[in-house]
């Protein structure tokens, strides 16, 4: 759906993280999909994962990269942006056993935001693991925690929470899980607890909406547009071992 | 609204460019595609194709480059499923758009689409390279467009519109080849070659290095360039594309000398552009008193 969203509010979380709420129509968004924003003065809309819905309001959580999202930082509530959202399938929740483990690395953390919403009033038991390169830029976790998760956050310099990376808090037997992060994160979570899960990708996008082939992978089941018949894959199909 | 391409009406001159609106499927989610003119469907292949490696594509100040590289199910795919799927949501007229790496697999894919497709027209992009000839595109000398216009319209008795490629130093050349091997229509233009750096990386942004560039940016060559076809064949239906992102771009194009317009980048920014560039073209036409756009094609 193609619509107008009012800017609620706009504020840095972190460094270079900025948690933006829009008010607009949220009906049928699901959790694991994306909107593509208009950010005025960029030729293409910008990708970027729903991380909650709340009544009529869309949370999103973004990092500044370079032009779009730096002008997002930028814009105050009361001002509009024109999104396409219902994006990509999302995440299938009824995979989830009564323990459910949710994975993510840096700004792979906002869409297991409304993931882990969804599953706690499932009455799931939902175990969290996020991690990020250093204190500054920790940030979710109070989210997670007000949901009623567990959460484990580990950082590489060990400035905040465990010294580390998220798979050194995994071990098999894992439950079902879910996971969003960097490749790296993703192949070392495939190497270390299996492939019991389905993973959010990210690619570069055109349209993010199935019609220029811009973003298809390769899976174990054949070609796949990122933006349509993902960005949530079974961990099994995708190839990115190595 | 009404325009004409040879003895085929359509209800308005708005139709997708190939490539920018797949087979159909995804853009009927967004509007219901039987307001358009036609539609163009992605360039078809003997054989399935993955196209080029990740990322393909860049995003650029008044456009983008694509390097997708034809992604597509194969031409036998494209009969069994996706062009029936597509008449199932729209009644209007199909534009096949067909590509190739050799004259021999033009000519096959062409010669399938015309026996067991309801497709109106068959569009044939030459901005392949040609696998062998070095990799020169067809596209870019007036022999190899000619024996391309030949080799398909020996299998066919559907009109066949020429795509130009805009990378060549004088385009009405290739045009006139094209006409004169047989080309029923012409349609233009292609994407300009083009490239991104990230200066962070020092690497280029396309795996594939280059890419085609599109959107705003190009408008005015795409205009020139048709404009300068009309004017080297005068009577041959021309299709005008390129940058191509609002009403008043139709208008521009039309004036040019273009029978119909594609649209391409637009539908990758704002997937219901076409749509909307319908919705407003009576209001443009009335207020620059046109009252038939068939009256201001090649007025310049
Ligand atoms: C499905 C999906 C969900 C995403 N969710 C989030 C999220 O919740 N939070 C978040 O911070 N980021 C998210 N991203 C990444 C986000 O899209 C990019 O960081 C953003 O597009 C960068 O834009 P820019 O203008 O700041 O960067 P620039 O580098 O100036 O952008 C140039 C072009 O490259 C594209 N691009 C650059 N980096 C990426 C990237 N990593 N992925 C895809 N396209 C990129 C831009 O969209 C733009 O077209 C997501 C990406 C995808 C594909
Ligand atoms: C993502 C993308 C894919 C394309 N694929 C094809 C194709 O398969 N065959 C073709 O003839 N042209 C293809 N084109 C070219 C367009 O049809 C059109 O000629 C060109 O983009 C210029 O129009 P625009 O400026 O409106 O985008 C593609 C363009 C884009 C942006
Ligand atoms: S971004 Fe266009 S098909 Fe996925």
């Amino acid at each position: 759906m193609k619509g107008k969203w009012h800017i609620v509010s706009n504020e840095r979380i972190a460094e270079k993280i900025y948690r933006m709420t829009l008010r607009g129509e949220t009906e049928g968004i699901l959790p694991g999909q994306f909107v593509e924003i208009a950010v005025p003065g960029c030729y293409l809309r910008r990708p970027i994962s729903v991380s909650d819905i709340a009544d009529d309001l869309l949370t999103i959580i973004y990092k500044t990269i370079g032009e779009g999202t730096a002008r997002m930082a930028q814009m105050k509530s009361g001002e509009t942006l024109d999104i396409l959202t219902g994006l990509g399938n999302g995440y299938n929740l009824a995979k989830a056993g009564k323990e459910v483990l949710l994975i993510g690395g840096g700004v792979g953390v906002p869409p297991l935001i409304y993931a882990a919403k969804q599953l706690r009033q499932a009455g799931k038991n939902v175990h969290v693991v996020i991690g990020f390169n250093t204190k500054s830029e920790v940030f979710g976790e109070e989210c997670f925690t007000a949901l009623g998760c567990q959460v484990s956050v580990c950082t590489m310099d060990g400035s905040y929470g465990v010294k580390g990376v998220v798979t050194d808090l995994l071990h098999k037997p894992a439950p079902f899980y879910y996971a969003c992060g960097p490749l790296p994160m993703l192949k070392a979570l495939l190497r270390t607890i299996g492939t019991n899960g389905q993973i959010s990708m990210e690619e570069r996008m055109g349209c993010g909406a199935g019609l220029c082939m811009g973003c298809t992978i390769e899976t174990k089941d054949g070609f796949k547009r990122v933006c349509k018949e993902g960005p949530v894959f079974s961990a099994d199909a995708l190839k990115i071992e190595n | 609204m009404k325009v004409r391409l040879g003895d085929i009406e359509l209800q308005n001159p708005v139709i997708p460019a190939s490539g920018t609106c797949g087979f159909g499927q995804e853009m009927s989610e967004w509007f219901d595609l039987n307001c358009l003119g036609a539609i163009a469907t992605k360039g078809t292949t003997r054989d399935a194709r993955y196209g080029n490696a990740l990322p393909r594509i860049a995003e650029c100040p008044a456009g983008m480059l694509n390097a997708i590289g034809l992604q597509n199910p194969g031409v036998d795919e494209v009969i069994a499923i996706e062009l029936p799927a597509l008449r199932k949501l729209y009644r209007g007229p199909i534009i096949a758009n067909v590509s190739g790496f050799s004259l021999e697999e033009y000519a096959y894919v062409s010669a399938r689409i015309d026996q067991e497709t309801d497709a109106a027209i068959i569009e044939v992009n030459i901005s392949c390279p040609n696998v062998h000839n070095g990799g020169m595109a067809f596209g870019t000398s007036p022999e190899a467009a000619a024996a391309v216009t030949k080799a398909v319209k020996a299998v066919t008795r559907k009109p066949v519109y020429m795509k130009l490629s805009p990378n060549v130093t004088d385009i009405a050349s290739i045009a006139r080849a094209c006409v004169d091997a047989g080309a029923d229509g012409l349609c233009l233009i292609n994407t300009m070659l083009g490239m991104r750096i990230d200066i962070r990386r020092r690497k280029p942004v396309l795996a594939n290095t280059y890419g085609g560039y599109s959107g705003p940016g190009v408008f005015p060559v795409a205009l020139r360039m048709v404009n300068q076809v009309s004017k080297a064949c005068p009577g041959t239906p021309l299709i005008g594309c390129g940058g191509v992102s609002r009403a008043e771009d139709v208008i521009e194009m039309m004036m040019a000398g273009a029978s119909a317009v594609e649209i391409g980048a637009a539908n990758l920014q704002n997937p219901m552009a076409c749509q909307q560039i319908i919705d407003e073209l009576p209001g443009v036409m009335k207020e620059l008193n046109i009252t038939h756009l068939q009256d201001i094609i090649g007025v310049v």
